[in-house]
């Protein structure tokens, strides 16, 4: 009879539409139903006893407000045994379906089943990348439409927790092991990707977007061409830096504004300045770089020197310790996660800071 | 059965003798008097002053904050500001305010008294507590002067062993006020055992006494838990022990089991005190024989116990095994009985009765609201999957203010309200004592109800920048908190304008049939002029107002009027 019970509790499609309500925004996955619908329940039940308690409360206070202060007191019963173990268990019952609702949906959400298009995640303070099956990778989060999705989390640094409001998931990226996250997307468009465990500083700047790509491209669906690829066209545009149209001029690649971008969605902007203040606890200011890079001038480290050129920093990008220059501390590796032209374009970008 | 205890041959029916000795108060002056006094009420008083400059400093820090969320980007200050800012609001008003508050100053001043003794068990560890206290708060303020604090108030782990701010000073500061809290808790569970005056049985303890002897099984337990932890982070920070750090072979989030085996059950150091005072306040200001003694002392024990048992609910998006987050949530619903059982008692005590909206029960009924809607939010997040839109947003934030605010400030200001003519033998303003309550209660709820609706529509917690669509709700909360400020304000100089210009308090202003009630205003230096004997600290129908004394007195014909059970 429980389970009849419980069966009839948890089954949303008996709910009226109107009860239906909550304040969260438009679910945009698989998980939607079950966190919406436990999340009604639960606020229907809060809103009965809320009024209830509430109710009474009022009420008594205009009834039996003191009118004189010896009030002649009415009688009335100091305990009554069977009514508090009505109220104690009656409200049992509901905790049991709340917890059961909660459960279930929460080993879904656990559960990637085994299909699922694989994206890497990398948390550093303060950035996110995102690298997929080909070997490219975004700041931004990619992910086709009406498919399973698992993201493989690592951190580079402290914790750092992946939230994505519209797909109801949420899952910390712990440092020294990886965490898991899938879901499967139903709508194309660009939700918020939010960082919701507290990293430092530009702890609130690790907002980036979730971008869901239609199954078949949509030439009129979005003022937004990125958002009219579908995920395959999306993924060559991506992974080549050479043909994106945001960093053409004349209908030419330009390295310079193509490193601008890099500079920013690589995190390079956390601690390298663009002038010659350094950043506090940050890494070399790049205008006093770029300036070295021009005249060619040594650069000191914590033993000698080296001569700066392009191969200096080609490998203070990829082996960042391998040089270390007095006075600064550890930078982490962008081994992997910066291809060829993209180091270029960095380069580029460097050496035309000082003009 | 608690039922005839008012006809029990215990009753205490002599008149309270007039006062012939110095109260309290007046019994000796100077600085010494007071820095070195073991009395258990001068010892309350200066943690009264303690506690509520705490409670100003922290509050300062949250109207900084609001201010800089009015906008997103920057608005007053920078995002290193404000982080630090939230970190010392968060552990400011945890470790030295809230946690504190209710047992070290009113709890001091009342428990002895309302049990019959002339004071607590160990009066030299009482006094020692304030001092652990006052250090443990210079490290906290030497912390703020030296490089500050930017870890949030759980101190997580690597962000606490890796950050540049004087994270040592600060854990140092929580360490020590761990021994305070342990030596509080100590004393009066020592005190509750050995000193209860005769007559006074354990089921004639007043209920607050039961919620400061539940917390005092908490403070003694957890507390050391919190010690440990907060030494293993020093160690970590200063000798590379590599305990938690990844890099050193560490795991991040055994320190989150730790930290939340201690602050877990701390939720319940926070809230059982206030469910004391609120279970005394509504009788009083009822009229009314509290409903269902028993079930609210036991609820009280009861909660102290599955406290320890649900730490795991903070933990269910951190990587922990799912399997440990099903078990969690499942217990995690078991605290919910017990809670909901207390606010089911307070209600049906004020059926049929007589019921006045002094300061104190407004603030008794304020709490009543805040804290049922706290509590109820709570099943949200105990749900497992709603828990994970829901964790690190600003739900979470709405849900323990409601809880911690609503919860154990609002108590708070009530007891201070209902014991003050106690405390100081002044009675205060109490159309002014009522505008304040009004004006916390309405600035609270426009200051945290926008931020349960802002965290589910996905606003992280401790975000200095925010996305544009959060900014009318953010808004809101700030207005909110100004108002809340006022009202705040306005119940302090209440206070205030009560110790100067304020009437002498009669013995029993409010009709309450507790001992402390039972003895002059302020006490003697021993609490009583004569022998008081234990019995049921709720037959109120017992107390009769004189109109000559503008209070009320015993009056023993009436014992014999009970009214039925």
């Amino acid at each position: 009879m429980t389970t009849t019970l419980l069966t009839l509790l948890a089954n949303d499609e008996l709910v009226p539409k109107w009860a239906n309500w909550n304040m969260f925004p438009e679910s945009n996955s698989t998980f939607g139903p079950a966190v919406d619908g436990a999340f009604n329940f639960i606020m229907w039940v809060c809103i009965f006893f809320f009024v209830l308690v509430c109710g009474l409360m009022v009420y008594f206070m205009v009834v039996y407000r003191r009118r004189t202060p010896n009030d002649k007191m009415m009688s009335s019963p100091t305990h009554n045994t069977p009514l508090e173990i009505f109220w104690t268990v009656v409200p049992s019952f509901l905790l049991v379906i709340m917890f059961a609702r909660g459960f279930a949906g929460f080993v879904d959400m656990r559960t990637p089943p085994a299909d699922c298009y694989d994206i890497k995640v990398i948390a550093k303070k303060w950035s996110w990348t995102f690298q997929y099956p080909d070997g490219t990778s975004t700041n931004e989060l990619h992910v086709p439409v009406d498919t399973n999705v698992r993201l493989t989390m690592r951190s580079d640094d402290v914790l750092h927790s992946l939230y994505i409001p519209t797909m109801r998931v949420k899952m910390d990226v712990v440092p020294g092991r990886y965490t898991y996250l899938w879901f499967k997307a139903l709508k194309p468009g660009q939700q918020h990707l939010f960082c919701t465990e507290y990293c430092g500083r530009e702890h609130s700047m690790m907002i980036t977007k979730c971008v869901v790509h239609p199954t078949q491209p949509d030439p009129n669906g979005n003022e937004d061409a990125l958002l009219n690829m579908d995920f395959p066209q999306w993924l060559v545009y991506a992974s080549d830096i050479t043909r994106n149209k945001n960093f053409m001029t004349d209908g030419k690649f330009d390295p310079v504004k193509a490193g601008a971008e890099l500079y920013k969605t690589k995190g390079c902007s956390a601690c390298h300045s663009l002038t010659d203040q350094r950043i506090a606890n940050g890494g070399p200011p790049w205008l006093p770089l770029s300036h070295a890079l021009k005249t060619g001038e040594e650069i000191q480290l914590q033993d000698g020197s080296v001569k700066a050129d392009d191969n200096y920093v080609r490998e203070s990008i990829l082996a960042p310790n391998a040089k270390r220059r007095t006075g600064y501390g550890n930078m982490p590796s962008y081994q992997g996660q910066m291809k060829d032209p993209e180091i270029d374009a960095i380069i580029a970008f460097i050496k035309s800071l000082d003009k | 059965m608690a039922t005839d205890i008012s006809t029990t041959p215990g009753s205490h029916t002599q008149p309270v003798p007039p006062q012939t000795e110095p109260d309290y108060l007046h019994v000796s002056s100077g600085f010494s008097s007071w820095a070195f006094t073991l009395d258990h009420k001068r010892i309350g008083i200066m943690y009264l002053i303690g506690v509520m400059a705490a409670f100003a400093l922290g509050g300062v820090f949250a109207l900084i904050l609001r201010t800089e969320l009015l906008t997103p980007g920057p608005t007053i200050i920078s995002a290193d500001w404000y982080n630090q800012m939230f970190t010392l609001h968060g552990a400011v008003m945890v470790f030295l305010f809230i946690i504190p508050s209710i047992p070290g100053a009113l709890g001091n001043f009342v428990v002895p008294i309302m049990l019959g003794t002339k004071d607590v068990a160990f009066p030299q560890m009482n006094l020692a507590s304030f001092y652990l206290w006052v250090g443990g708060a210079i490290f906290f303020v030497a912390a703020l002067l030296t490089g500050g604090l930017d870890t949030g108030w759980t101190f997580y782990t690597p962000y606490s062993t890796t950050t540049s701010t004087s994270v040592i000073a600060a854990t140092f500061g929580a360490f020590i006020l761990g021994f305070s809290s342990i030596f509080t808790g100590l004393n009066f569970i020592v005190t509750v055992h050995t000193m209860r005056a005769p007559g006074m049985s354990w089921f004639r303890i007043p209920l607050f006494v039961w919620a400061i002897y539940a917390t005092a099984i908490i403070q003694v337990l957890a507390t050391p838990v919190l010690g440990i932890t907060l030494l293993m982070l020093i160690a970590e920070r200063a000798l590379g022990l590599g305990i938690f750090d990844p890099k050193m072979g560490g795991d991040p989030v055994l320190f989150q089991h730790f930290f939340w085996f201690y602050s877990h059950p701390a939720v319940y150091i926070m809230i059982l005190p206030a469910m004391g005072i609120i279970s005394e306040l509504i009788s009083t200001y009822s009229r009314r024989h509290i409903f269902g003694y028993r079930f609210i002392a036991f609820s009280s024990v009861g909660l102290a116990l599955l406290g320890f048992l649900v730490w795991g609910h903070h933990m269910f998006t951190s990587g922990q095994s799912p399997a440990m987050s099903v078990i969690f949530s499942a217990l995690t619903f078991s605290v919910a009985i017990p809670s909901a059982v207390k606010v089911f008692n307070w209600l049906a005590t004020m059926y049929r009765g007589s019921i006045s909206l002094a300061t104190p029960m407004c603030y008794a009924l304020a709490f009543l609201f805040l804290f049922t809607i706290g509590g109820l939010t709570g099943l949200f997040l105990g749900t497992l999957v709603v828990d994970v839109p829901l964790h690190d947003t600003y739900f979470v934030v709405a849900h323990f203010h409601y809880v911690m605010m609503g919860g154990t400030l609002i108590a708070f200001l009530g007891g201070i309200f209902h014991w003050w003519p106690k405390m100081t033998g002044k009675m205060y303003n109490e159309f002014w004592g009522q505008v304040s309550s009004v004006i916390v209660f309405l600035g609270f709820n426009l200051t945290f109800f926008p931020q349960f609706i802002l965290g589910t529509r996905g606003m992280p917690r401790r975000y200095y920048n925010y996305v544009p669509e959060f900014q009318s709700l953010h808004v809101m909360s700030t207005v909110g908190a100004y108002v809340l400020g006022l009202g705040l304000t306005i119940a302090l100089a209440v206070l205030i304008h009560s110790l100067m210009r304020g009437k002498k308090a009669p013995n029993n202003p409010w009709g309450a049939a507790t001992l402390e009630w039972q003895t002059t205003s302020p006490p003697p230096l021993y609490n009583f002029n004569y022998e008081p004997v234990g019995r049921d600290p709720y037959a109120l129908h017992e107390m009769e107002y004189d109109a000559s004394i503008d209070g009320y007195k015993h009056n023993p014909e009436l014992a014999k009027l009970a009214p039925a059970h």
